[in-house]
């Protein structure tokens, strides 16, 4: 999470679902809670009838509109402009709590002067690069900040790594001005940077009126300070844009300013719609980082040597100080006793990058054939990744597909009986793949941690044995590579160094030979290596060689042997502590000495947390402190200090090498160190805040014959286009579809436009309709509802129209994927897709079906389909 | 043994007992007898498999067989309450869709066969032997490689974190594969 | 052991069904049928043999700026209906074989064993509740999770709501619990809202009451639900009078053919 990560340090979200009971304000923009979290969302209900408000900013009045104070419509893929004049707000109200401002944040930092602002460069900030398409990020540097080797080598690598593991910039060398005023400073620049986003331009862009903006924008800001707090919970509604991590970064400066990161109450709560989704970033399926948020090395970049590698990430003040102890000891982890300082501990095992690997990427060379062999575990593409007819034709071109699952999903059948085969793309008899189904185990027939949204580990307990040949995925992959190690074995070959070294004893039980789970849980938590004793937690680790570690940021997880912290059961407090393992070291408020004034004591009574005991000479409260927990308020770095001690007793943000919040991000971003409002790839009206550009210039549109787009406005595709889930359903239906009690529920794909869009096109309540985009055409049931407005942009109506896509050509309820209607395009920084602002056109009656249904889409491309009234 | 088959009847029951027999005197003995049926039954500690609020779940089974999953009044996120897919959990594991055994499909085939689980281990560690042999690049311009880029993997953020250490451990730091992706973004 | 009861709140009613499925896992119930009805998010349509929990959701014109909760404005309600386990209960007066019972916590509890599948009790229920499962003869309706109270357990439904939207406990708390939780609504400036508990009708009160937003119409309360036997007593006096009628023009015929 870069947006967060490059905020505040650290990509996770920054407060726990309980401690939304003590918000005085709460705004839900970006995600329908009470749908998708529902259980979370107990926490603001319970703050509703504390007294807080609750607010909602969403084009769908949903199940959570219908339990908050205030709901705000707007147009999907408007939020910087709203975010942003909920920022010009605060700055131009002097709102912003100026004492946290001063201390806490990099509002006081000067700029460099050939840095240029969106306002000087009509939408662009400086640095820009048409030839390349891309950012040249130096000017963004701190003033007096000296640069690392080769700022502009570093722009191919992943973007999960991009804000952790160092910075480009030495980012603790700057220049002041305390009292804000200089034109140049953090502070000034902002104040400018936003002053166009006006509600008026809100009125005109979002579609909200501009009272209903000035009601949200007093309630939330009335509701911050030494005696308040608000907090802001989002999900995917905000990262599934083509500028997602900028509409987080707008989320953070408004927190930063109103002073709400840190404490009770407050905070920023990324709402994670997967069990484990944190924990698969923390301890990555991902393609461009290591455990731990360390990236994976680049080829040509930094990875020539592990001293180079270590050089590039290694910050000089803060705690990624600390970064060689961390990757040693992962691949002391990763390679055990083979791993010596004299083969650089198996760095040069170690793959290297090349390009975008990530799902988008690689799929796109799937397209092309690159691909032989894919291993899908727990997620159906099929149906569930953008442009699903391109991801489902894709693997047609596969040798070799593996998936393993609980039930016969969409992807293990897309050469049986996909659209593509019923509408005579595809073919069975000529598809090469071989397929390899292999029923999977769920949840309580195996054991090990899901990290949740509040990065909480909790351990699950194995109850009964899978059934039949269902097996964990422990068992399939330490199996697959006890296997491959043996042939590796019988072929000595240099290239399966790194396989051979790899450690891969764990104690197998039962009849079926299931790995010990908990001597991977170890394994992760670290270990000295000389006796074999496990780290108590990441500090303990060393850069020579002398510790293991997994994963450093769940380092103290399992602190000696039989103490499984992410098994405790025990909650001693109303933050859970006892009960589970947060990252890092058990804290569940992150930054939680800025709930503490400067001098060290809470800002009020009412929102106390972490505080300076001057009695006992350290930080005490309720949570742990993420803090030095000795270093006193007044401390001041000696000139020589390094790492956590060259930040002072009054830096709350220990990751950053400044040690502050950060208004403006001086690296780690590819599309700007401010958020700006671009438009969506696809969008029904022109850039009106920067009239040069339509969309961010920095993301990948992705075009192609496969992946084409609708113009911005189209007259084909005159409607917006945003997906979602439902309460009853989970993600694509591989979890729900299949069962009979949550298909009940919502046995159908249904598409929900205003009275106002049906009566426009004769569309009854339960009727059929066709939505066709340039990607493709499904068939939904009409929901008319009043929960969705038309909006009026400058005079013009805009209506937007939402589908759930939770529905596949299998289980026990079947229906068209809404996946198959988004574009594949990738965000500059995590490359996610933007499914939740395109375009698309409603016909009414049903979907012509079989090839036909091709010859309907090209119709619509050319304009020359009528629409069929009822 | 008469009087005993006679005090089976409700009627008899209620006369005897003169009341109106709706109360307890007109229950069956399979009423009287209810109970909850996870009494008895061994308790695991579990966590929703769902969304990622992360809910705690009591697993009640007996002799290896899962009698019910409920919340868990303990967890100090979900205070013991499910959602309704965390609700539905027990038929989840216990819905007669799930898989049991591999199945597998030749090309060019137009169905499945059934396939036994350890010929398709040895079948799938020689597909991923045979393909990474072919394609995986150690240097390139003299320089470290290590990677193979036509192997690929994908899921992860419902799986648990040892078995994403797993993956990530093998397919990259053992074989060099880079294409390794899940539903994560930001 | 205690008299217990349900308070569900729709003012707390996120409408996620949890209380649905919770009820249906436990009593291992079959689902309802998979059709869309294109009614708001209700595709379980009532209570039945095969839902016993069912969350109905009333839609109103949606107003920008004005949330479903804000005391200005109704717009989305959501509530979950229950079997009311009335203290008149006409499905257990109907009842020929004594397949209902009354529990020691005060609930109507249909005997799956002793049913013959009559129907009697389907037609006797002022609220609709009890239905026939026509698959397999016997009729079926919320049990008040007897099984589970014996234990001390809650119903599931109460344990699985998330919002807690659905109590549960015993009547005379929950009855206060009821009034405080409408006192805090009116000066929190809800007033819309109102308690359902038909204490003053032949039901005699019930074992599940309900705070709502607007006509509790609207979430398929009856506003007088009456016990079909409650009729009886005008039933034999109006066959008295007919009676006597017919009687009486029985001899008149006869009267009048002794004049010919």
């Amino acid at each position: 999470m870069p947006g967060l990560g490059t905020s505040f340090g650290r990509g996770g979200a920054t407060t726990s679902l309980q401690d939304l009971s003590h918000a005085d304000a709460i705004l839900i923009m970006g995600s329908s809670m009470a749908e998708n979290h529902p259980v979370g969302f107990q926490w603001v209900i319970e703050a509703r009838e504390r007294g807080a408000k609750i607010i909602h900013v969403d084009p769908r009045f949903n199940r959570t509109s219908a339990m908050s104070d205030i709901w705000v419509p707007l147009r999907a893929g408007s939020d910087i402009v709203f975010l942003g004049a909920l920022i010009n707000y605060v700055l131009q109200n002097e709102k912003d709590f100026r004492e946290y401002v001063a201390h806490y944040t990099n509002a006081s930092i000067l700029l460099r002067d050939d840095f240029k602002d969106t306002e000087d460069l009509d939408g662009f900030f400086s640095g820009w690069d048409p030839e390349k398409q891309q950012y040249e990020t130096e000017s963004w540097a701190y003033r007096g900040a000296r640069l690392k080797k080769d700022i502009y080598k570093r722009s191919k690598g992943g973007g999960h790594a991009q804000d952790r593991g160092g910075e480009k910039i030495q980012a603790n060398e700057f220049e002041q001005d305390k009292t804000l005023k200089d034109p140049r400073c953090v502070y000034q620049v902002l104040k400018r940077h936003f002053s166009r986003y006006t509600p008026e331009m809100v009125e005109r862009l979002c579609g909200v009126s501009q009272s209903d903006f000035y009601k949200v924008a007093e309630t939330f800001c009335s509701a911050s300070g030494p005696e308040k707090t608000a907090a802001i919970c989002y999900a995917v509604g905000w990262t599934q844009h083509s500028k997602g991590v900028q509409l987080i970064r707008a989320a953070a400066i408004l927190q930063l300013l109103l002073g709400n990161i840190g404490r009770p109450g407050g905070g920023i709560l990324a709402l994670r719609g997967h069990a484990s989704i944190q924990g698969s970033t923390d301890i990555p399926t991902l393609y461009d980082i290591l455990p731990g948020y360390l990236p994976m090395p680049y080829f040509e970049e930094d990875s020539d040597s592990i001293t180079e590698y270590i050089q590039e990430h290694k910050t000089d003040a803060g705690w990624w100080a600390n970064f060689d102890r961390y990757i040693v000891s992962l691949l002391k982890s990763y390679y055990g006793h083979a791993a010596t300082a004299a083969n650089e501990f198996g760095f040069n095992w170690l793959p290297r990058l090349t390009g975008d690997h990530s799902h988008i990427g690689y799929w796109i060379e799937m397209a092309k054939g690159n691909v032989e062999g894919l291993f899908v575990m727990g997620q159906n593409p099929a149906v569930g990744a953008p442009n699903s007819r391109m991801e489902r034709k894709a693997m047609a071109k596969l040798k070799w597909l593996v998936v393993r699952e609980m039930v016969e999903t969409e992807t293990a059948t897309f050469w049986l009986d996909s659209p593509e085969v019923s509408r005579g793309e595809l073919r069975p008899e000529d598809i090469e793949t071989e397929v390899f189904l292999f029923p999977a185990a769920g949840h309580v027939e195996k054991e090990g941690c899901f990290t949740n949204t509040q990065r909480l580990n909790q351990f699950h307990e194995k109850a009964i044995d899978p059934p039949g040949d269902a097996r964990s995925e422990t068992w399939f992959m330490y199996h697959l590579g006890r296997r491959l190690k043996e042939k590796s074995k019988a072929n000595p070959n240099p290239d399966n160094a790194g396989l051979d070294a790899l450690t891969w004893d764990y104690t197998l039980a039962g009849e079926i030979r299931e790995p010990n789970v908990e001597e991977v849980l170890q394994e992760i938590n670290g270990r000295s290596v000389v006796d074999g004793k496990l780290v108590s937690g990441y500090k303990e680790l060393k850069n020579d060689g002398s510790t293991s570690c997994g994963c450093w940021i769940y380092s103290g997880i399992f602190p000696s042997a039989g103490e499984n912290l992410a098994r405790k059961r025990e909650p001693r407090d109303f933050l859970g502590h006892g009960w589970g393992f947060a990252w890092p070291a058990d804290r569940r408020i992150l930054y939680n000495r800025a709930s503490a004034r400067p001098d060290g004591a809470p800002w009020s009574e009412r929102k106390k947390l972490v505080w300076w005991d001057m009695e006992k000479k350290k930080w005490t409260g309720t949570d742990v402190p993420d803090f030095t927990a000795t270093k006193a308020p007044d401390y001041v770095p000696p000139k020589a200090a390094q790492g956590d001690d060259a930040l002072g007793g009054d830096r709350p943000f220990i990751m950053q090498p400044e040690g502050m919040g950060r208004l403006f991000v001086p690296s780690g971003l590819r599309d700007g160190p401010l958020p700006a409002h671009y438009e969506p790839l696809e969008s029904p009206v022109h850039n009106e805040l920067y009239p040069r550009l339509e969309s961010d210039p920095a993301a990948k549109r992705l075009d192609s014959p496969q992946n084409p787009y609708a113009n911005s406005p189209d007259e084909r595709f005159p409607y917006v286009l945003s997906t979602y889930r439902l309460t009853e359903h989970h993600t694509a239906g591989g979890m729900s579809r299949y069962l009979s009690h949550l298909a009940e529920l919502q046995p159908e794909m249904f598409c929900e436009i205003s009275p106002q869009l049906a009566a426009e096109l004769g569309i009854r309540n339960r009727s059929f309709v066709t939505i066709a985009t340039p990607r493709g055409i499904i068939e939904a049931r009409a929901l008319v509802t009043s929960r969705i407005k038309p909006l009026k942009l400058d005079g013009k109506t805009v209506h937007q129209v939402t589908l759930p896509y939770h529905w596949g050509y299998k289980g026990l309820v079947k229906g068209s994927s809404a996946n198959d209607l988004i574009a594949l395009s990738q965000e500059p920084n995590v490359r996610i897709m933007e499914t939740k602002a395109l375009l698309c056109n409603v016909l009414p009656g049903p979907m012509e079906h079989g090839p036909k249904a091709l010859e309907e889409l090209a119709q619509v491309m050319t304009g020359h389909k009528e629409r069929r009234q009822e | 043994m008469l009087k005993e088959l006679l005090w089976k009847w409700p009627l008899v029951r209620q006369i005897a007992t003169g009341s109106d027999g709706t109360g307890p005197e007109a229950m069956s003995e399979q009423t009287r007898n209810l109970r909850p049926r996870f009494q008895g039954a061994q308790v695991a500690r579990s966590v929703c498999p769902y969304c990622a609020v992360g809910c705690g779940q009591l697993v009640h089974h007996k002799n290896g067989r899962l009698i019910s999953i409920e919340g868990d009044p303990a967890s100090p996120i979900s205070r013991g309450h499910l959602c309704p897919k965390g609700s539905d959990s027990y038929e989840l594991i216990t819905h007669p869709n799930r898989l049991k055994k591999v199945r597998y499909r030749r090309p060019h085939s137009t169905r499945w066969e059934d396939l036994d689980l350890e010929t398709a281990m040895d079948m799938v560690a020689d597909r991923v032997w045979e393909t990474r042999a072919r394609t995986f690049v150690a240097n390139k311009d003299g320089k470290t490689l290590m990677q193979t880029t036509a192997i690929a993997h994908l899921g992860g953020a419902t799986l648990d974190n040892e078995e994403n250490y797993l993956i990530k451990k093998l397919f990259t730091g053992g074989l060099g594969m880079v294409c390794v992706s899940n539903q994560a973004r930001i | 052991m205690s008299v217990t009861a349900f308070l569900t709140d729709s003012t707390l009613c996120i409408g996620c069904k949890a209380c649905e499925v919770a009820c249906k896992e436990w009593n291992q119930v079959s689902n309802d049928g998979l059709d869309w009805r294109g009614f708001s998010y209700d595709n379980t349509a009532a209570l039945g043999h095969s839902t016993w929990r069912h969350v109905a959701f009333v839609e109103n014109t949606a107003h920008p700026g004005q949330g479903g909760n804000a005391p200005e404005a109704f717009t989305w309600g959501m509530l979950s209906d229950v079997c009311k386990h009335c203290e008149n209960a006409g499905c257990l007066e109907a009842c020929p074989t004594g397949a209902l019972v009354r529990t020691e916590f005060g609930g109507v509890y249909l005997q799956p064993d002793v049913c013959n599948g009559c129907a009697y009790c389907v037609v006797a229920c002022p609220f609709g509740v009890v239905e026939r499962n026509p698959a397999e003869g016997r009729a079926f309706k919320c049990t008040f999770c007897y099984d589970r109270q014996k234990d001390g357990l809650k119903p599931a439904c109460a344990t699985a709501c998330p919002t807690e939207s659905i109590k549960f406990g015993d009547i005379e708390d929950l009855r206060e619990e009821a009034v405080r939780r409408m006192n805090h609504l009116h000066s929190a400036g809800f007033r819309d809202v109102h308690l359902y508990d038909p204490q003053h009708t032949s039901v005699g009160g019930v074992h599940a009451f309900f705070i709502t937003r607007g006509d509790p119409r609207a979430y398929n309360l009856p506003p007088n639900p009456e016990v079909p036997t409650s009729y009886l007593r005008k039933g034999w006096i109006s066959a008295g009078i007919a009676a006597g009628l017919m009687l009486a023009g029985t001899l008149f015929a006869f009267y009048g053919s002794n004049h010919e």
